[in-house]
C-alpha cells in the first residue's frame, strides 16, 4: 500500500464478530483508533497494538494492523520489548483500568520513567467487566456500583497524577463518546516524541451503573428552569487551557497546573490535553547516545547469518580480553 | 603415622584464600588464577560468598595443574588469610603436608571474639579444639595444626603494609588496606617458588591502567614473597611454568554463556538484579557494542563501517515479569531474545513462558540455579529446578529444557537454545547454576566452526500472501510448524493472543480448534525430539559394557568427570550419562544406555533425585542408588570420588548425601 494512498477507517477492520455489550465505550475507542490511523495514513503493516486481558483487550482482534493481545497488566512491557527492539515500529498500546492501573501498575509507573516514544491509552471504566462488574482502581470511594454487594472499600486512583508523577511526557483523557475529539487526542498521542499516556472515560452499560453514558453527559443536571442539559465533560481546550512546557523552566508551573485540573470530578470533568513536555530525550534517543547506530539498525534489524547460516558476530576483540597467549 | 616423603609434588595443588567480603578476597583470587594461567597451568576456581555486601566471610578454592581442570577438590594444599575467621573456618581443611599463610599479631584472637561465625560451627569447633586439648585462639587452633604437620607461614602484614605505604608516600595505612590480600598471595607464590614475573603479569592483567596500584601490589607481594620462600625453602608443592604456545581461555560459566548467546546473534536480553543470574547480562551490558562480520563500531574512528557494526541492547525492566514480557515482545520483532535469571524471577515468569508457548514466540529464558525455595540461599548452588524449569506454568504447554554442564557446553547452549527456539517456535530454558556462573576455568577456546544459524521456517513477506490468501500465523495447514512472520512486515499482518486461537491468531473457544492446537503445539516438541542430534542429547563417558552406570545432568559433570578418571585408572567398569537435553526427554537413548547396568547411580544436586524421577516417568527404569547433595555448597571430585567407590563396593545405602563444603 503506497503512503499516497487515502487510507479510509474501513481499512483497519477485520471481519472478527465483535462481542463487547451493545452501548460499550469501547466501541467509540474502537471505532476512533481506526479514524485517527486512517487520518495519519499509517499503512496497517507499520503498527502494532498491543492490549492486555479484559474487554478492551480484544480490541486489537477488530483492528486490522499486528495486534499482541497479551496478559494482564502486562501490555505496557510486550509493548516496550516491540518498539525497542524495532523502533522504526509505531506502537500503541491498550488496557483497561484493572489490567493497567491494578494488576499492571508497576509497569504503568516505571513506562514513565523511560519516556518511550508509544501511546499507551486505558480504557477507564471504574470495573473489571469481563469478571463481572467487580471494582477497579478508578472507581471512588464508598461508590456501589450493580455487582458489588458492599459499597467500594477501596479509594480510587488518580491515572493523570500517576502519569505525571511517573514521568509521562504527553497527558491527556478523552471520552469515548465525544468522538470527534478522541479522534484528534489520538492523532495527538500517536504523533507526540516520547511516552503519552491517555485515560479514555468510556462507560460500562453492564456492570457501572454509576457513571453511565447519562452521567457523564449531565442529563440529571439540567439548566434552572428545565432547560438544557449540563454535560459534566468539558474541553480543557475550551477554557484556553494551554498544557505545553514551552520551556525547561515552565515544567514546575505546569506540572502544578496539571495536576491541579486532574482534581477536577463530579459536576465538571475537563477532557482534554493536561501536560505537554518535549524537552525530555526519549529512551531511544538515550540508547543512541551510547549506541549510534541504535535507530538505524536496531536490534529486529540486524542481520546475524550468512547465506549459510555462518554466525556473522565476530567475537575476536571479546575472546582475546578473556584469552591467555603461550608462556 | 609415617609421614609422606619429603618428595615436591609439582603444579598439582590446591590453594584457598579467605577474608571478608568487600576486602578484595576476589581480586586476590583473580590474579592467583590469571599468574597461574600466564605460566601455562591450567586453573580452576570456586568462589563461596554470603547474600552480604560487606563483612561476611567468603572464600575462593582454586586448583593449578598442568593438566586441564573440571572441579574442586575437599583438601587445600595452602591456606592463605591475613585475618582471623578464615583460620578458625577452614584450617581443618588443610592437608597434613600443606601450610597457613597467617598473621602472627591475630595470635590471640579468640573464637568468641568473632561474630561472623554461625553459633553451630562455633561449637563444633569448640568441641575440636577441646578434643586437642588447647584452649580457643587463633594460637590454638594453629596449634592443632602443627601437631599433624602443617607448615605455618607467619607473614607480617602490619609492617609489610608500613613498609609500601613509606615507599609509595602514601599517608594512610587504610588507603592501601586491600593490598594485604596481594601479600597472602606473594607469599603463597613464594612458598610455591612460582615465577615472580608471573604475578605481576597478572597484577597488570587485573589492574590494567592502573600503573600505580601494580607497582603497590607488586611492591607488597615481593616482600612477602621472598620472606615466605626464606622460611620455608622447601615446601612439598611447587609450581612451574610450562611452555606452550596455544591460546587458552579464562573465563566464567555466565562469560561463557553470554558468548553463545552473542554468537548465535542475540540481540535484545532483558534481566531484573538476581544473583548468580546478573552477572551475565552486565557482561553483556559491558560489551554491547558488537563487530559483525569485520565491522565494528568501536574500532573504527573515522566511521567506516560503521554502519555495519552490530549491538545488544540489555534491558534492566522493572520486574521479572517485565523481563520475559519485554522480552517476548522484542522476539515477535525477529530479534533473538533472551531474558536471564534465578529461582525466585523465574517463578515470575510462569505466566509469560505459557503466553510464549501457545503464540509459539521463540524466547530463550537463561536460568540460573541457586539453592531455594523462596529466597533460600541466594548465593549457594543447587540443582533444583529442573522439574520447576519442565512444568512451570499453569496447563500444559510445549518448551524445550536445556541443561548444561561445563564451560563448553554453555557456550554451545547458549548458541543452540535459539536455534531450537526458532526452529520448534517455543521457549526454551537453559538450565545453568551457580557453581558454573561462579566458577572460572582455563579451557581450551571450543572450535565452533560447525555451528549454522537456524531461524526455522520464516514467512519473509515474499511469500505470495494476498487478501485472498492471507497470512495464517497458525496455519494448521503443513505439519505442526507454520512459518513464522515479524511484526512489521508488509502482507503478513497477524495476531496473537494468549487465549486459545484459530489459524489466524484470533481468540476461539471451538472444540475442534482447540485440539488441532493443541495437538499442533506438541507436535513440534516430537519434531523435535527426532530431530536433534544425540551429541546434543546425552553423551556416554566410560566402557560401554559397565555394569554400574551414573546418570547426572549439569554442573556435576566436571567432578564427576575427575572422580571417574581416578575410579577409571584405578580399573573400576563404571559409565556414566551425562543428560543435557532434559526435554523432549531422549527416552529410547537413556533407556539403552541403563538397560544392561546392574547398578544405577543417580548424582545430582537436590534433595528429591528429581532426574532419577524423571528417567523412571519416561523409561520405567528406576535407580539403584542415589548421590545427593542439598547443601549449598557443590560437589567435589573427592567427595563424590569416596561415594561412587562406596557404592561399587556394596557399602553405600540406596541413598548417599553429600555434605562437604563450607
Amino acid at each position: 500500500m503506497a503512503l499516497e494512498q487515502v487510507l479510509k477507517p474501513t481499512d483497519y477492520t477485520t471481519d472478527v464478530h465483535n462481542d463487547w455489550c451493545p452501548g460499550c465505550g469501547d466501541f467509540g475507542i474502537l471505532r476512533t483508533i481506526q479514524m485517527a490511523l486512517a487520518e495519519l495514513r499509517m499503512e496497517p503493516h507499520r503498527v502494532t497494538i498491543v492490549s492486555g486481558i479484559g474487554c478492551s483487550a480484544k480490541t486489537i482482534h477488530y483492528i486490522k494492523t499486528y495486534g499482541v493481545h497479551t496478559l494482564h497488566g502486562r501490555a505496557l512491557p510486550y509493548a516496550t520489548g516491540v518498539k525497542l527492539a524495532n523502533p522504526q515500529l509505531k506502537v500503541l498500546c491498550l488496557s483497561g483500568d484493572g489490567d493497567g492501573l491494578g494488576i499492571g501498575g508497576g509497569h504503568f509507573v516505571n513506562a514513565g520513567r523511560r519516556n518511550l516514544d508509544m501511546l499507551y491509552i486505558i480504557h477507564d471504566n471504574g470495573v473489571y467487566g469481563l469478571t463481572k462488574g467487580q471494582a477497579a482502581p478508578t472507581l471512588k470511594l464508598g461508590v456501589q456500583t450493580k455487582s458489588l454487594a458492599h459499597p467500594n472499600i477501596n479509594d480510587a486512583v488518580n491515572p493523570i497524577w500517576l502519569a505525571l508523577a511517573a514521568g509521562a511526557t504527553w497527558v491527556g483523557r478523552g471520552y469515548s463518546y465525544d468522538i470527534k475529539h478522541l479522534v484528534s487526542l489520538l492523532k495527538q498521542g500517536i504523533e507526540h516524541k516520547g511516552y503519552a499516556f491517555l485515560d479514555v472515560l468510556q462507560p460500562c452499560p453492564t456492570y457501572n451503573d454509576i457513571n453511565t453514558k447519562e452521567w457523564y453527559g449531565g442529563e440529571d443536571r439540567k439548566e434552572a428552569n428545565g432547560g438544557k442539559t449540563l454535560p459534566r465533560v468539558y474541553r480543557l481546550e475550551d477554557e484556553g487551557y494551554d498544557p505545553v512546557v514551552h520551556d525547561p523552566s515552565e515544567l514546575e508551573k505546569k506540572t502544578t497546573q496539571a495536576l491541579e485540573k486532574a482534581l477536577e470530578w463530579g459536576d465538571r470533568i475537563p477532557i482534554g490535553v493536561f501536560f505537554r513536555n518535549e524537552h525530555v530525550p526519549t529512551f531511544e534517543e538515550r540508547i543512541a547516545q551510547r549506541v549510534p547506530t541504535y535507530m538505524d539498525r536496531p536490534p529486529a534489524l540486524q542481520p546475524i547469518a550468512g547465506p549459510h547460516g555462518e554466525p556473522i558476530t565476530d567475537l575476536t576483540r571479546l575472546v582475546q580480553r578473556l584469552t591467555f597467549k603461550g608462556a | 603415622m609415617p609421614r609422606s616423603p619429603p618428595q615436591k609434588q609439582v603444579n598439582d595443588f590446591s590453594w584457598m584464600v579467605g577474608g571478608p567480603q568487600g576486602s578484595g578476597v576476589d581480586s586476590a583470587a583473580n590474579v592467583f588464577a590469571r599468574g597461574c594461567a600466564a605460566g601455562g597451568l591450567h586453573v580452576f576456581g570456586k568462589r563461596e560468598f554470603y547474600s552480604n555486601i560487606m563483612g561476611e566471610h567468603s572464600y575462593f578454592a582454586l586448583r593449578a595443574h598442568s593438566n586441564p581442570v573440571r572441579s574442586h577438590i575437599d583438601a587445600v594444599n595452602l591456606l592463605a588469610t591475613f585475618e582471623a575467621e578464615t583460620l578458625f573456618r577452614h584450617a581443618r581443611e588443610v592437608t597434613d603436608d600443606g601450610a597457613i599463610v597467617y598473621d602472627p599479631s591475630l595470635a590471640k584472637t579468640r573464637l568468641s571474639d568473632i561474630p561472623t561465625i554461625e553459633k553451630r560451627l562455633a561449637a563444633e569447633l569448640k568441641t575440636y579444639l577441646i578434643s586437642h586439648g588447647v584452649g580457643e585462639t587463633l594460637d590454638d587452633m594453629l596449634a592443632a595444626s602443627k601437631q599433624r604437620g602443617v607448615t605455618l607461614v607467619p607473614i607480617p602484614f602490619r609492617d609489610l603494609l608500613e613498609q609500601v605505604a613509606d615507599e609509595f608516600q602514601i599517608d594512610q595505612l587504610s588507603k592501601i588496606s586491600r593490598v594485604v590480600n596481594m601479600l597472602a598471595l606473594g607469599a603463597s607464590f613464594g612458598l610455591l617458588d612460582y615465577d615472580f614475573g608471573m604475578m605481576r603479569t597478572a597484577l597488570e592483567d587485573v589492574f590494567r591502567a592502573k600503573a600505580k596500584v601494580v607497582d603497590m601490589n607488586a611492591a607488597g607481594a615481593r616482600k612477602a614473597y621472598d620472606i615466605a620462600r626464606s622460611l620455608v625453602p622447601d615446601f612439598r608443592y611447587r609450581l612451574e611454568k610450562i611452555p606452550r604456545q596455544d591460546p587458552r581461555m579464562f573465563l566464567t560459566g555466565s562469560q561463557a554463556t553470554a558468548l553463545g548467546k552473542l554468537y548465535a546473534g542475540m540481540r535484545f536480553q532483558t534481566y531484573y538484579p538476581i544473583t548468580p543470574a546478573s552477572d551475565e547480562s552486565e557482561f553483556l551490558e559491558e560489551n554491547e557494542i558488537l563487530d559483525v562480520d569485520g565491522h565494528g563500531v568501536l574500532d573504527t574512528a573515522a566511521g567506516a563501517g560503521q554502519e555495519k557494526g552490530g549491538s545488544i541492547l540489555v534491558v534492566q525492566t522493572e520486574d521479572e515479569i517485565a523481563a520475559v514480557t519485554m522480552a517476548t515482545g522484542a522476539a515477535l520483532t525477529g530479534t533473538r531474545s533472551a531474558t536471564a535469571t534465578s529461582g525466585p524471577g523465574f517463578s515470575l515468569m510462569m505466566e509469560g513462558i505459557g503466553w510464549a508457548s501457545i503464540n509459539e514466540v521463540p524466547l530463550v529464558i537463561t536460568l540460573y540455579q541457586r539453592a531455594g525455595p523462596s529466597t533460600g540461599m541466594p548465593t549457594r548452588h543447587e540443582q533444583g529446578d529442573l522439574r520447576f524449569a519442565l512444568h512451570a506454568g499453569h496447563g500444559e504447554s510445549p518448551r524445550i529444557v536445556l541443561a548444561s554442564g561445563d564451560f563448553e557446553e554453555c557456550i554451545r547452549d547458549g548458541f543452540l537454545s535459539f536455534n531450537y527456539a526458532e526452529r520448534y517456535q517455543m521457549p526454551v530454558i537453559h538450565l545453568v547454576d551457580k557453581a558454573l556462573a561462579n566458577s572460572y576455568a582455563t579451557i581450551a577456546p571450543p572450535d565452533l566452526s560447525e555451528l549454522r544459524i537456524d531461524r526455522g521456517v520464516v514467512a519473509d513477506g515474499n511469500n505470495g500472501y494476498s487478501q485472498d490468501n492471507p497470512y495464517k500465523r497458525f496455519d494448521l495447514g503443513n505439519g505442526p510448524i507454520s512459518p513464522r512472520a515479524i511484526l512489521g512486515q508488509e502482507s503478513t499482518i497477524f495476531w496473537n493472543t494468549g487465549d486459545e486461537h484459530d489459524e489466524r491468531g484470533h481468540i476461539t473457544e471451538d472444540p475442534v480448534l482447540r485440539n488441532a492446537m493443541m495437538e499442533k503445539r506438541f507436535n513440534k516438541l516430537d519434531l523435535a525430539a527426532r530431530e536433534i542430534p544425540e551429541d546434543v542429547k546425552l553423551r556416554y563417558f566410560g566402557p560401554k559394557d559397565a555394569t554400574t552406570v551414573i546418570v547426572s545432568w549439569g554442573s556435576t559433570k566436571g567432578a564427576l568427570l575427575d572422580a571417574l578418571d581416578r575410579l577409571w585408572a584405578e580399573g573400576a567398569k563404571i559409565g556414566y550419562l551425562h543428560v543435557r537435553l532434559i526435554n523432549p526427554f531422549p527416552v529410547e537413548e537413556v533407556r539403552a544406555a541403563l538397560a544392561k547396568a546392574r547398578r544405577r547411580i543417580d548424582v545430582e544436586m537436590n534433595f528429591g533425585a528429581q532426574l532419577a524421577g524423571v528417567v523412571r516417568e519416561h523409561t520405567g527404569i528406576a535407580m539403584t542408588h542415589l548421590i545427593l547433595k542439598y547443601n549449598g555448597r557443590p560437589m567435589s571430585n573427592t567427595e563424590l570420588y569416596d561415594a561412587i567407590r562406596a557404592v561399587v563396593r556394596g557399602k553405600a545405602d540406596k541413598r548417599t548425601v553429600l555434605t562437604r563444603g563450607a
